[in-house]
């Protein structure tokens, strides 16, 4: 939508929202609401809404629906708007909205912040504009054709007078909210496609940010919550005798995850804990372990699966064919891990419930307190806090049950933290999978049949295992893709690009593997079977010219590629690899990305660097595994994070687009475990089928 | 509980504690100083890194006991009187991206600055490879280290 007439505001109920002053020119959109706010916190797509006040300083503040967790949305979003509105950027504030319905759905995830909101923010800010620019020429009685709008004022052109925003609050409050509104040239954009710093970026280096994990109330109890170890097992008994003698530890009860333990500070209620004896019921899941659950993963693909891509006859072009390559990939359930751990303040007084949370999905937060307390809508109220990472796990909202089962113990407010352990065996894991797959070359070594199975555990959400398996990007004529769901107890969720983790592993490194196998150069090959993909194309080449692809190399180190679709958006990366001692180096990372318009682009790099430090963490190191019905990694000494020593350097390229901005959290994380993973094959022959790497080289 | 004094942010201190009680806690629930984190608890990941006499400490394993009569400084304390060139550096190399782990990060990053004015690109991996970030900012930290150098 260039430029054009912007016909959405017609479409929409569209409200002036009154905030009881004419100090501030505050804009809303309002779409009409299916009922409640109806966020699940699983779905990252939703109707996004915009808000906008400026005040009679001049200062102009963006309130966020949506909440910040490292993604850089606290200034993305505020440039979008900014662009628009013509606004000076040294006078923009960033607020974080709490949950209203006034804002529709809040959730962040899906990488989609940007993508479904760019449209809108602009017509916030280009609606605001036409208001301001209107009451200017009220103010000096000339027409409306005669001004326009710069860094915060507007300007009349023939008089060469000008009035700064804050000047025409007052007046621009009075004025109707115009239906139409024209949208800039994206070739006229000055503050879109800048290296913006955060706005926020002072207070995390001094110390100063407020995470979740900080909050205080006046009065307020600190608590932890002995869980449940295992699946489907219950607390039996428990003795609280020496627990209740710690200093500072005021009550200790049963909730439904577990034993609460109240204190007056968070070292009372971790030593409360300590001392805390409990007789756990082991209870149906007592004896599920990792190598079942493989076993069952393995046995469901016996099964008959559903379709869920069928293109030609890939069974028939199977059996036609001069060579079949077969391979079965296997990935581990993996968790977060954001460096803050779960926690949730929460106050029952007056028959309010009242939660400050740390939360990608403040409306998950609201029915999780909603279906513990059963007050009345209007009585529950969240108010969202900053968080330290999240990556899919603050979707969810256990965390926030808890906390408000804790909270109807007490009349005063209570933080209820998790420590790293109960963080990490308490997860909502990338789910682990099993895949097998077969693919059929013709006799010119073209492949014709592609044929993946699929079995994951079964949550009720297809799409967190078989998302982007129906995505297959090369051209071959017959595919078929289909699944089978076993059911698991472990619980599980949304991790940093959902089920494109895996897929993209299965699918680029078996494509790399009929490249080995047929004596082709795996991106040469690539670039012949996405010779219809223009964007594939554009990031592949991109990153051959900065990888140096093709270069000889010493015997000791090689190259690895891969490239994938996701959340709209196309990464391609190469990793180059030396041998080590013991298994190999990580040494030099190229990557590709091409997001359509690029609001910030070191934002963008940002989202690479870190996307692409997740994906080989779990490449080399992630796995979550069960042993008698319980997770077994305790903290990050058994889960290990990628640390400074071993981080490549990293070179990120941008592919120049005028489409519209797409995805960026999440694209950078699928394709780089494959990338490593063709390295490793390109360097010692052999191909790893199984995540992660660990110890599969010494 | 027992009285601990200890000089905090350049300034003396006395808590009521239970000896064993960590710094970390002092510093966040008795003094609501809440910018050095909690994450692993056991001295694993450095998110709790605050300088104990001018040198890097974890302070969620080191007792309130062992830190009487002792100098503590904490991400609070740094920039005080203007930011540290290590901060500044960490804004101009757009270096956080959620901000949890960066306090730990920069107080390893001053200590190091402290001893090595100039450090190596190993000087810098040695020094702050038991900080983690699960943001995967280790790319620009390193570059901040050689900028606040610069700078400094
Ligand atoms: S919290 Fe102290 S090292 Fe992790
Ligand atoms: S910036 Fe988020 S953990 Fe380091």
């Amino acid at each position: 939508m260039n430029s054009s007439e912007s016909k959405l505001l017609d479409r929409r109920q569209f409200l002036k929202l009154s905030t009881g002053s004419t100090a501030a020119l505050v804009l809303g959109f309002c779409w009409p609401l299916s009922g409640k706010d109806s966020v699940s916190g699983e779905d990252g797509i939703f109707v996004p809404n915009a808000y906008l006040e400026i005040h009679a300083n001049n200062t102009v503040t963006v309130i966020m629906p949506r909440s910040e967790m490292g993604q850089k949305i606290y200034t993305a979003l505020p440039q979008i708007v900014a662009e628009e509105l013509e606004a000076d950027w040294s006078k923009i504030k960033v607020l974080q909205g709490d949950l209203n319905q006034v804002y529709g759905s809040q959730t962040t995830g899906g990488s989609a912040s940007v993508r479904t909101q760019y449209d809108r923010l602009r017509e916030a800010g280009a609606t605001a504009k036409a208001m301001l620019i209107q009451a200017a020429a009220i103010t000096l009685n000339v027409p409306v054709s005669e001004c326009h709008a710069e860094s915060g004022y507007v300007h009349h052109l023939s008089k060469d007078r000008k009035l700064n925003y804050g000047s025409l609050v007052a007046l621009a409050n009075t004025l109707p909210v115009p239906k139409n509104v024209t949208l800039k040239d994206p070739k006229a954009f000055r503050i879109i496609g800048k290296d913006h710093k955060s706005l926020d970026g002072g207070g995390k280096v001094d110390g100063s940010i407020k995470f979740g994990y900080d909050f205080e109330l006046p009065e307020m109890l600190t608590a932890v919550v002995a869980r449940i170890p295992k699946y489907g097992g219950s607390i039996d008994t428990f003795d609280a005798t020496e627990a209740l003698k710690v200093p500072g530890v005021t009550k200790i009860a049963p909730i439904s995850a577990g034993v609460a333990v109240l204190a007056e500070n968070s070292w009372a209620a971790l030593q409360g804990r300590k001392k805390l004896v409990v007789k756990w019921n082991d209870g149906s899941h007592a004896k599920i372990n990792s190598k079942k659950i493989s076993e069952d993963l393995h046995v469901a693909l016996e099964q008959e699966g559903t379709i869920i891509r069928s293109d030609g006859d890939a069974d028939k072009a199977l059996e036609t064919a001069s060579r079949q390559i077969d391979l079965t990939f296997e990935v581990p359930y993996l968790d977060h891990a954001p460096q803050e751990p779960n926690n949730c303040t929460a106050h029952i007084h007056n028959g309010i419930c009242e939660i400050w949370v740390p939360t990608q999905s403040p409306g998950a937060a609201w029915w999780a307190a909603k279906s513990v307390t059963q007050f009345d809508d209007e009585n529950i109220k969240v108010h969202t806090l900053r968080m330290g990472g999240a990556f899919g796990r603050k979707l969810q909202s256990d965390y926030v049950r808890d906390a408000v089962e804790v909270a109807q113990l007490t009349k005063l407010p209570v933080k209820v933290i998790r420590t790293r352990t109960e963080d990490l065996k308490n997860g909502f894991y990338r789910p682990s999978s099993v895949h097998q797959v077969k693919v059929g070359l013709d006799r010119n070594k073209k492949p014709i049949s592609w044929i993946h199975k699929l079995s994951g555990p079964q949550d009720g959400w297809a799409p967190i295992i078989t998302g982007g398996a129906d995505e297959l990007a090369y051209d071959i004529a017959n595919q078929k893709v289909s699944c089978v769901m076993t059911a698991q107890p472990i619980p599980i969720g949304a991790w940093r690009s959902v089920a494109h983790t895996q897929n993209a592993f299965v699918h680029e490194s078996m494509i790399d593997e009929v490249a080995r196998k047929t004596g082709r150069d795996p991106l040469v090959f690539r670039r012949e079977l996405l010779k219809n993909r223009p964007r594939h194309l554009g990031v592949l080449n991109l990153v051959e010219k900065h990888s140096k692809w093709g270069k000889p190399l010493k015997d000791t180190r090689a190259r690895g590629l891969a490239v994938h679709y996701s959340f709209n958006s196309y990464v391609a990366i190469v990793i180059e690899i030396s041998e080590a001692k013991k298994g190999i180096n990580v040494e030099r990372v190229t990557a590709a990305i091409d997001c359509g318009t690029v609001i910030n682009p070191d934002g963008v790099r940002a989202q690479v660097e870190g996307g692409v430090v997740m994906g080989l963490t779990a490449a080399l190191y992630g796995e979550i595994t069960i042993d008698r019905g319980e997770v077994k990694q305790t903290n990050f000494h058994n889960y290990r994070l990628l640390k400074m020593d071993k981080m490549p350097e990293i070179n990120i390229h941008i592919v120049e687009s005028t489409e519209p901005p797409t995805g960026v959290g999440e694209p950078p994380v699928p394709p780089t475990p494959p990338a490593l993973i063709n390295a490793i094959a390109a360097l010692t022959g052999k191909r790893i089928l199984r995540l992660p790497l660990k110890s599969q080289l010494a | 509980m027992t009285l601990f004094t200890f000089t905090l942010n350049g300034k003396k201190q006395t808590v009521d504690a239970a000896p064993e009680t960590p710094l970390l806690w002092v510093l966040r629930d008795t003094l609501k100083l809440t910018g050095t984190k909690y994450s692993c608890g056991q001295g694993l990941c450095g998110s709790c890194t605050v300088h104990v006499d001018g040198k890097p400490r974890k302070s969620c394993n080191l007792p309130i006991s062992k830190v009487a009569g002792k100098t503590v400084l904490t991400i609070e304390g740094l920039g005080e009187r203007g930011l540290h060139p290590v901060q500044k550096a960490w804004i101009e190399d757009e270096v956080a991206q959620c901000g949890y782990c960066q306090p730990g990060q920069i107080m390893t990053a001053v200590a190091l600055l402290d001893k090595n004015t100039h450090p190596t690109d190993s000087d810098i991996e040695a020094a702050m490879k038991g900080v983690l970030c699960r943001c995967g900012t280790y790319q620009r930290i390193k570059k901040a280290i050689h900028t606040a150098a610069e700078e400094a």
